[in-house]
C-alpha cells in the first residue's frame, strides 16, 4: 500500500468514467432493443445482403457491435487511465 | 472405421485430456483454488469463460430453437451475449479491483452486514444448483443417445471426471480443460455449420450465407424460408406471436441475469487487474460470438433443409433395404425420405405417422402434419449427418456437447464449493478457520456439490422440468443480484438496509411469479401485461432498483470506511484495506 507520488484527481476520472459508460449503453440499448425489437419493422423496410434489416440485427447485427462496443471501451478506458495517471 | 468408434475416439480421447491437465494445474493454496492465483491471462480467461458459459443447451438445443422459433428466437442471441457488455461496463473491471473470491463476498463486505451475505449466498446456490441439474442431464442425454450407456450410468461418468478436475485442480484446473473444451466444441460446431452452408448457399461463411441467395436461384435464402414455411401453414420465419412487450423483457431478463450470474462473474476474480477483467469480458464475447453468429444461420438452414429433403418424401419402411429401395424411388421421379430421417428415427427423437395413408411424409402446421415427433436437439446433433460429413465428424459432435455441458458444470461447481467454503464456514461460522482448513472444506463442498447434482440430474430427468427452472436462473439473478451490485459500485449512498430490501424484494417477487404461473396458474391469458415468466425477471429488477434506493434514502448512509471503499473500486489501483468493510480479510492487490 504505498502512497501514491502524486495526488490523482479520482473524482474527475470518475466522471468521464461515467459519461463514456453512458454513451456506450445507449448505444448497447439503440442496436439491440432498438433496432432488434422497437424499431424492428420500419428497418425491416430495408435488407442488408438477403436479411431484412431489424432481423438481422436482432440475429446478427447486434452482437458484432456488442464485442466493438467492449473492446471501444478498453481502448478508452486506457487513454483515460493514461491521463490520469491511473495504475489498472 | 465405424460410427461408434469414432464416438469412442474422440469421448474418450478429449476426457484423458482434461484429465491430464487437471493432474497438471493441481490447486496448491485457496487462490489457486478459487481464484486459479489470480494470474490467468485475459485471453486464456475470456476463452474459459466463453466455454464456461456455452452449455449444453448453448450447444445442443439453441439452434433447434430458433429454427421453429424465427424471430422469437432472437432473445436467447441478443440476451445470451449483450450482458458481456453490461459486465465488462458496469460489474468486472470493478469487482476484480475490490479484490474478494466471490459474489457475497462483495454484497457482505461492501453493505457491512452477515445478512445481507447469507442472502447472496442462497441467491448464488439456489441459481447455480438449478442450472447445474440442467447440465447433468444433457450429460445423461449425450451419453445415452450416443453411447448406448444407460442414462443413470451416463450422469455418474459424467460426474466422476467433473469430480476429478474441480476437487483436485479448483479454478485453477477448472480453467484449463476449459479452454481444451472451448477448442473441441468451437470446433465441432463449426465444422458440420459451414458443410451445410456451403450446401445451401454455396458460400462457406455461415454468418455470410445467413444473408445470401439459395445457391443457383435468384431468391435470398431467408424469402425463401419465408415463402416456404408460410406455404405449409406456419408463422413466417422472420415474424412472432409473442407480443414487442415480451420479447423485450425476455431479452432484458436474459441480458440482466447474464450479467448477475455468479459462475460468470466470478471468472473474472481470476485475473490479475481491472484493466486485465476488461479486456478479459471482451475476449469472452469474442469466442462466444464465434457459435452465436453461427446458430441463426444453422437454424434457418436447417429448417429450410429439412422441409426440403423430409416433406413430400416417400417414406421407406424399417425393413426394407434403405439404399435399393431409395434407388427405386428416385427412378419413378421420387423423393426418398432421406438417410439420417431414418436414423434419427431410431433414437426415438424423430417419429412419423402417416395419416392418410398415402406413403408420402406430410410435414405442416396443424392436425394433417405427419412429423409427430421433432425433437428441437435434433438439428444441430444431425447437421453432419444432413451434410453428409465423414463419421468422425459426428462422434466430435458428440464430445462436442459432452464438452460444453462439462465446463459449465464445473463452473457452477466452483460457485457452490466457494459459497459453503468460503461465504458460509471461513466468512460467517468459522472466522478464524485456517488457509488450509479452508481448502479442505471447499474441496470437500466441491465433492458433495458434485454428487448432489448427479442425483439432481437424474431425477429432473424423471420429472423433466428443467425448462422451467432455467427461467428461475436468469430471472432471480437479474432481479436479486444484479442491482444491489450495481448500486454497490455506481451509488455511494447505497446501505445495507436498501441492499437487503432490494435482494429480497428481487427474490420473493420473481419467485412467486414464475412458481405461480409454471405450477400453478398455467394459463397464459394471465399474465401480467402479458409478460411471460422468462421475462418476468426483467421487470422485477425495476422493482428491486427502486425498492432499494428508496430504503437507502429513508435510513442512515453507510459509514465513512465503507464510503471510502466505493471511491478506491472505482479507481484502479487505489485500493486499501478499509476497518469495517474489510473485517477479517484484506483484499487482494493487483498483480
Amino acid at each position: 500500500m504505498s502512497e501514491p507520488s502524486k495526488e490523482i484527481d479520482g473524482k474527475g476520472y470518475w466522471r468521464e468514467v461515467v459519461r463514456l459508460t453512458l454513451v456506450l449503453l445507449v448505444i448497447w440499448f439503440a442496436v439491440s432493443y432498438g433496432a432488434g425489437i422497437l424499431f424492428r419493422d420500419w428497418l425491416d423496410n430495408v435488407s442488408i445482403g438477403g436479411a431484412p434489416l431489424g432481423f438481422w440485427f436482432a440475429q446478427n447485427g447486434s452482437i458484432y457491435v456488442f464485442v466493438g462496443l467492449i473492446f471501444y471501451y478498453c481502448r478508452a478506458m486506457n487513454r483515460l487511465e493514461k491521463k490520469y495517471g491511473v495504475e489498472a | 472405421m465405424g460410427q461408434d468408434f469414432w464416438t469412442y475416439f474422440w469421448v474418450v480421447g478429449t476426457f484423458g485430456t482434461y484429465i491430464a491437465i487437471a493432474l497438471w494445474a493441481r490447486a496448491s493454496s485457496t487462490d489457486d483454488f478459487y481464484v486459479a492465483g489470480h494470474d490467468v491471462h485475459p485471453m486464456v480467461n475470456g476463452m474459459a469463460t466463453a466455454a464456461d458459459w456455452m452449455s449444453a443447451a448453448s450447444f445442443l438445443s439453441m439452434a433447434g430453437l430458433i429454427a421453429f422459433l424465427g424471430y422469437g428466437g432472437s432473445v436467447y442471441l441478443m440476451g445470451w451475449t449483450g450482458g458481456y457488455v453490461l459486465l465488462a461496463l458496469l460489474l468486472a473491471p470493478f469487482l476484480r479491483e475490490f479484490g474478494k473470491f466471490t459474489v457475497p463476498d462483495f454484497v457482505g463486505d461492501r453493505y457491512y452486514s452477515t445478512a445481507a451475505r447469507l442472502i447472496a449466498v442462497v441467491c448464488a446456490l439456489f441459481v447455480s444448483f438449478t442450472y447445474i441439474a440442467g447440465q447433468m442431464k444433457g450429460v445423461g442425454v449425450a451419453f445415452s443417445g450416443f453411447l448406448g450407456v444407460e442414462f443413470n450410468t451416463g450422469i455418474i461418468v459424467g460426474m466422476g471426471i467433473v469430480f476429478v478436475y474441480a476437487v483436485l485442480g479448483g479454478m485453477k484446473g477448472i480453467t484449463y480443460t476449459q479452454v481444451a473444451q472451448y477448442c473441441v466444441l468451437i470446433f465441432a460446431y463449426t465444422v458440420p455449420a459451414i458443410f451445410i452452408s456451403l450446401i445451401i448457399t454455396g458460400n462457406p461463411i455461415p454468418q455470410l450465407g445467413f444473408i445470401s441467395n439459395v445457391k443457383g436461384e435468384d431468391i435470398s435464402m431467408l424469402e425463401k424460408l419465408n415463402t416456404v414455411v408460410s406455404d405449409l401453414g406456419f408463422l413466417e420465419y422472420t415474424k412472432t406471436d409473442k407480443t414487442m412487450l415480451d420479447v423485450f423483457a425476455i431479452t432484458g431478463a436474459l441480458m440482466f441475469g447474464t450479467a448477475g450470474l455468479p459462475h460468470v462473474i466470478i471468472r473474472f476474480f481470476t485475473v490479475s487487474s481491472a484493466g486485465a477483467a476488461r479486456v478479459s469480458a471482451g475476449w469472452a464475447l469474442v469466442f462466444i460470438a464465434l457459435l452465436y453468429t453461427t446458430a441463426p444461420a444453422v437454424a434457418s438452414f436447417a429448417r429450410l433443409n429439412f422441409i426440403d429433403t423430409v416433406n413430400e418424401s416417400t417414406y421407406i419402411a424399417d425393413d426394407a433395404d434403405y439404399d435399393t429401395e431409395a434407388a427405386a424411388i428416385m427412378a419413378a421421379g421420387g423423393k426418398p425420405t432421406p438417410k439420417w430421417f431414418k436414423d434419427w428415427e431410431k433414437t426415438g427423437l424423430l417419429g412419423v405417422e402417416d395419416k392418410n395413408g398415402d406413403g408420402v411424409i406430410q410435414y405442416r402446421a396443424g392436425a394433417e402434419n405427419e412429423v409427430t415427433k421433432l425433437d428441437r436437439d435434433i438439428f444441430v446433433m444431425a447437421n453432419p449427418s444432413i451434410a453428409k460429413l465423414p463419421a468422425w465428424v459426428i462422434g466430435l459432435v458428440v464430445a462436442g456437447g459432452l464438452a460444453a455441458a462439462l465446463s459449465t458444470a464445473a463452473g457452477l461447481l466452483m460457485v457452490i464449493s466457494s459459497s459453503i467454503s468460503h461465504d458460509l464456514c471461513r466468512r460467517t461460522f468459522f472466522k478464524d478457520m485456517s488457509d488450509k482448513d479452508e481448502l479442505r472444506v471447499a474441496r470437500a463442498s466441491a465433492a458433495g456439490a458434485v454428487i448432489l447434482a448427479g442425483i439432481m440430474g437424474m431425477n429432473t430427468a424423471k420429472l423433466g422440468f428443467v425448462a422451467q427452472v432455467v427461467a428461475f436462473a436468469f430471472g432471480l439473478a437479474a432481479a436479486s443480484l444484479f442491482p444491489v451490485i450495481v448500486l454497490g459500485i455506481f451509488w455511494k449512498r447505497m446501505n445495507r438496509e436498501g441492499a437487503i430490501a432490494s435482494m429480497l424484494t428481487g427474490l420473493v417477487s420473481t419467485f412467486s411469479y414464475i412458481y405461480y404461473f409454471k405450477f400453478v396458474d398455467t394459463d397464459p391469458a394471465n399474465w401480467w401485461f402479458g409478460v411471460s415468466p422468462e421475462g418476468i425477471g426483467f421487470l422485477f429488477m425495476f422493482l428491486s432498483l427502486a425498492v432499494g434506493v428508496i430504503v437507502a434514502l429513508v435510513t442512515a448512509p453507510p459509514p465513512q470506511d465503507v464510503q471510502d471503499l466505493v471511491e478506491d473500486i472505482r479507481v484502479p489501483g487505489t485500493r486499501t484495506s478499509h476497518g469495517i468493510a474489510d473485517e477479517g480479510m484484506a483484499p487482494m492487490p493487483a498483480e
